[in-house]
């Protein structure tokens, strides 16, 4: 076929050889599409065995109930654990939150460019890559280890998460209070206001839905963490609800525990465990999902 | 007093009072103590930091004196001979995040392709999210999976591929002789290959995502198809970008433990063959440090000191990686 | 509190304030005739700036800059863009201490205070230099809470009190009779023309003694520019207004006295703002002095 045969209504038909070129292309988009599939499966795989397995033994008694004592038992459920994780997760929040918005702050709102701001930046980043086992390490041995058996505790547990939320809160607050417009900032200033104040009342307000959302994905990270809790908050198979004294459990740290086990009970608490993680990692992760929904909706549709 | 020649006419508003000298204005101390606690704050991941380097440094230092430098990097760990080498550990630990990342970076660049190129504006918000449930899913939950569904299954790939390959030169020892329970090297690879593809996804999205319109419109002016805008525009643009995302993803990879200490079938044994079981520097710690005591314990404190050195070097070189990308797309 | 007479300054009243810090790094008042031989010797002098030069990590944005703003009156800055007349305007209640390495150089007097000075409070000095902005900003807030953050900031805490302000700071801003029946409703909520009244009340309701507008008009529609026109009148008697606007029939207008700034390269050949021409609104508009001045008039009006 030559060019002067081609009809002129013809002209834009594909040229020769485009036929290949449009196959490899196929076989591309094809291939996007297949990875794209791929990191569902095991999304799909994960969820449900565990649900499926995780049902046989869930029930409100399954988590309430003290551990039992020999791993052979049927008997008993996971409450000292479920206690253990709420309570270990809310400390570390309550000490990274505060602490990390206040980080946040400086970063934004007073070193801006400065050096110190730089190295703070750098280091919060590099903290962020800290695998969190030496994070269990650390707090194991500079706060655990001086104080002996008495070391051991929830609170302990708080310690080595919330090391580990504090520089994602950090980057978080930093990025939300960068949206917030400067003339609100301006106006408040120009007002008399002093800067503090003008952080608490005006800027903090408009960045607020943006860093619970960015911390609810922290505490959702943070509960379902294993390595750090190990070796410092001790075992129990009772409920502890103190959050300073006494040594306690986490679910994490169960399913960890019972997940080599050889007796079928222990292998069934530890999918009943997961099974309650995932659904308290998933609800955070939701809610944080939700919280930012409802923010851009409201702060796009409010000038109308 | 200044002299005035000519003062304001009588029904004139009182001038304000002087700046100066009248009583602090209010806020004033508040002010100052925000600022304070601001400075603080940020202070404390200097503080972490600095404070877990010199702990870890200081717990481990009986090990290297008792080792040397020599035996520290040996391959041998074996307490109850008072062997305690890194040296194989260490060559394990990178076999799996190899794997990790063999399985991880095509997906992820696939993934955020997906994302960023092929789908339909409507699906990238709800697919987003999705990527953030698996990042959400906690590594033990993956590791109890992994060990209570999937291993079973991987040993029997495992014995077929290697028979398939067996009597091949490097191929047969890689794939060597599989473990019966299906936990190996191999498979911890695979699981930290799955919880790394969410970070890696992410980051690679925001860096195609950087690609100007411009580029691609050029490429697709000249009559390309998708393929080839994706290879002429945005792999050039990105390189640097997807460089630094396998850079964080090999850091995180280094770092995993509790998936990895439940399915890696805990073996020190140095071996080549992906196939059978292993340990990590991060997955010997949670698996011995409970019970260990002694040049034991500050040897595993000492492998976590290794694992910071690993993760801040890579820190360090993901940035500098990044920063020279921007400074080349600056320019240009 | 003394009993004293508060400190005045005066055309010819010399004032002594010291500030080392603060010295013009150019010859003081050159361009300016010599003080016997001025006019409104009598009118008081709210702001007087001296060899003031602002520049931004070291590179110059205005220079040169001498003129004296008078009680009770409205002084307008125009000129293009890039000529520095918000700068100037800014450094009036130190907006510039927020931006990082921007730095006021030369005597800016208030009432004869240093307002530069080691002892001065920059938060006391916004609090009697209100300012309204180019766009308005309300804050993400009810009316009420927007106009009672200023009071509350001071320590008024009474509800009734600040019942009180608010009615009175949004009278005074022509807005009550459009908004006293949702006073709970979000600022967001009021047309650009509303909003930008509501951010005069609110620095109204501070009790500031001076105003600097930051073109408050370019955003909105005729309509609106004209209520907003009208108020700068009313307020001019209990209070001095500094606008700058790009609008020259706006200055015209409204103003009794008008500074035509314009940018001009410099040795190095980057473009630096410089006052040209500080006179009467009329004067300026109808026989400038300075060509450039004319030149700029005329080839806006047609």
């Amino acid at each position: 076929m030559t060019a002067a045969l081609v009809p002129p209504e013809s002209r834009l038909r594909p040229r020769k050889g485009t036929g290949r070129r449009r196959v490899r292309s196929a076989i591309a988009t094809g291939l996007i599409v297949v990875s794209f599939v791929l990191a569902f499966v095991p999304l799909v795989f994960v969820v449900f065995y565990v649900a499926q397995q995780g049902m046989k033994v869930f029930s409100w008694d399954f988590l309430t109930t003290d551990l039992p004592f020999s791993a052979r038992s049927e008997e008993g459920g996971i409450g000292p654990a479920v206690v253990g994780t709420i309570l270990i997760t809310v400390g570390a929040t309550l000490l990274a939150v505060p602490l990390g918005v206040m980080g946040g702050i400086y970063l934004n709102e007073y070193g801006q460019k400065s050096k110190f701001a730089a190295l703070v930046r750098f280091l919060s980043e590099i903290l962020t890559g800290v695998p969190s086992i030496v994070m269990g390490l650390f707090i194991y041995t500079f706060w655990v280890l001086p104080r002996a058996a008495d070391g051991f505790s929830a609170f302990a547990g708080s310690l080595a998460l919330g090391c580990l939320m504090l520089p994602v809160v950090i980057r978080t607050s930093e990025e939300m209070l960068k949206l917030v417009p400067h003339d609100l900032r301006e106006g408040s200033l120009a007002l008399g206001s002093r800067k503090s104040r003008t952080i608490r009342t005006v800027v903090l307000p408009h960045a607020a839905p943006g860093i619970v959302s960015g911390a609810l994905l922290a505490v959702a990270r943070a509960a379902g963490e294993t390595a750090p809790l190990l070796f410092v908050i001790g075992a129990t198979t009772t409920v502890n609800t103190s959050w300073l004294h006494g040594t306690n459990t986490a679910l994490s740290v169960q399913i960890f525990g019972n997940a080599n086990s050889p007796f079928i009970p222990a292998q069934e608490r530890a999918f009943g465990a997961a099974f309650t993680l995932i659904l308290i990692v998933f609800i955070a992760t939701a809610l944080a999902r939700i919280v930012t929904v409802i923010y851009t909706r409201r702060t796009s549709g409010a000038g109308g | 007093m200044t002299q005035v020649l000519d003062p304001a006419p009588a029904d004139a508003a009182p001038l304000p009072p002087p700046l100066v000298g009248g009583p602090r204005p209010p806020g004033f101390v508040a002010d100052r103590v925000f600022r304070i606690v601001a400075v603080a704050a940020a202070l404390m991941v200097l503080v972490i930091l600095t404070l877990i380097i010199w702990v870890l440094l200081d717990n481990s230092l009986d090990w290297f004196k008792e080792e040397g430098l020599g035996s520290v990097f040996s391959t041998t760990w074996s307490p109850s001979e008072g062997e305690y080498g890194a040296g194989a550990l260490v060559v394990m630990t990178l076999m799996v995040a190899v794997v990790a990342l063999v399985i991880a970076v095509p997906v992820s660049v696939g993934i955020a392709l997906f994302v960023t190129e092929v789908a339909p504006r409507r699906l990238r918000l709800p697919i987003v999210f999705v990527i953030d449930l698996l990042a959400a899913i906690p590594s033990v939950v993956f590791g109890l999976w992994v060990l209570r569904q999937l291993a079973s299954p991987l040993a029997d790939v495992y014995s077929s591929v290697h028979s398939a390959v067996s009597g091949i030169p490097i191929l047969g020892d890689v794939f060597g002789d599989p473990s019966a329970s299906g936990l190996a090297i191999m498979t911890a690879g695979i699981v930290v290959g799955i919880m790394i593809t969410p970070i890696i996804t992410a980051i690679t999205r925001e860096v195609f995502a950087t690609c100007p319109a411009s580029q691609k419109e050029a490429t697709l002016a000249m009559g390309a198809t998708r393929w080839e805008m994706i290879r002429g525009a945005i792999f050039p643009h990105s390189r640097s970008g997807v460089m630094a995302a396998v850079i964080i993803g090999f850091g995180r990879a280094v770092g995993e433990t509790i998936a990895v200490a439940l399915v890696i079938g805990s073996s020190q044994q140095l071996t080549e063959n992906l196939f059978a079981p292993g340990d990590t520097l991060a997955s010997i710690i949670a698996n011995q440090f409970g019970e260990a005591s002694g040049v034991q314990r500050s040897a595993l404190i000492g492998f976590g000191l290794v694992l910071l050195a690993i993760t801040i070097v890579l820190g360090i070189v993901a940035r500098s990686v990044l920063r020279r990308a921007n400074k080349r797309l600056g320019v240009i | 509190m003394t009993s004293e007479p508060p400190m005045t300054d005066t055309l010819i009243a010399d004032t002594t304030i010291d500030s080392v810090a603060t010295m013009p790094p150019t010859e003081v008042d050159q361009s300016l005739p010599p003080e016997s031989d001025r006019p409104e010797r009598e009118r008081e002098v709210v702001f007087r700036l001296a060899g003031v030069e602002i520049s931004y990590s070291g590179v110059r944005a205005v220079t040169d800059v001498d003129l004296e703003i008078a009680r009770n009156e409205i002084s307008a800055f125009i000129g293009p863009s890039g000529c520095g007349k918000t700068t100037v305007l800014r450094s009036l209640n130190r907006m510039h201490d927020l931006t990082p390495g921007a730095v006021v150089a030369g005597r800016v007097t208030y009432h004869g205070e240093d307002l530069y000075g080691p002892k001065v409070d920059a938060a006391e000095v916004r609090r009697r230099i209100g300012m309204v902005f180019q766009k308005p900003n309300p804050f993400p807030k009810s009316i009420f809470d927007n106009i009672a953050y200023g009071p509350r900031i001071n320590g008024t805490r009474k509800r009734a009190q600040l019942d009180e302000i608010v009615e009175h700071a949004l009278t005074r801003a022509a807005l009550w009779g459009e908004v006293k029946d949702k006073l709970k409703s979000s600022a967001l909520s009021l047309s650009g023309g509303q909003a930008q009244r509501l951010c005069i009340a609110r620095a109204l309701a501070v009790d500031p003694d001076v105003l600097l507008m930051d073109e408050p008009c370019s955003a909105l529609d005729p309509i609106a520019t004209a209520r907003i026109e009208d108020l700068m009148e009313e307020l001019k008697d209990s209070l001095t207004i500094v606008i700058v606007t790009h609008n020259m029939q706006q200055a015209a207008r409204v103003s009794d006295r008008t500074a035509f700034y314009t940018a001009e390269p410099d040795e190095q050949g980057r473009r630096v703002g410089k006052l040209v021409e500080y006179d009467e609104t009329e004067t300026i508009f109808t026989k400038p002095t300075d060509p450039r001045t004319e030149g700029y008039i005329t080839g806006r009006f047609g």
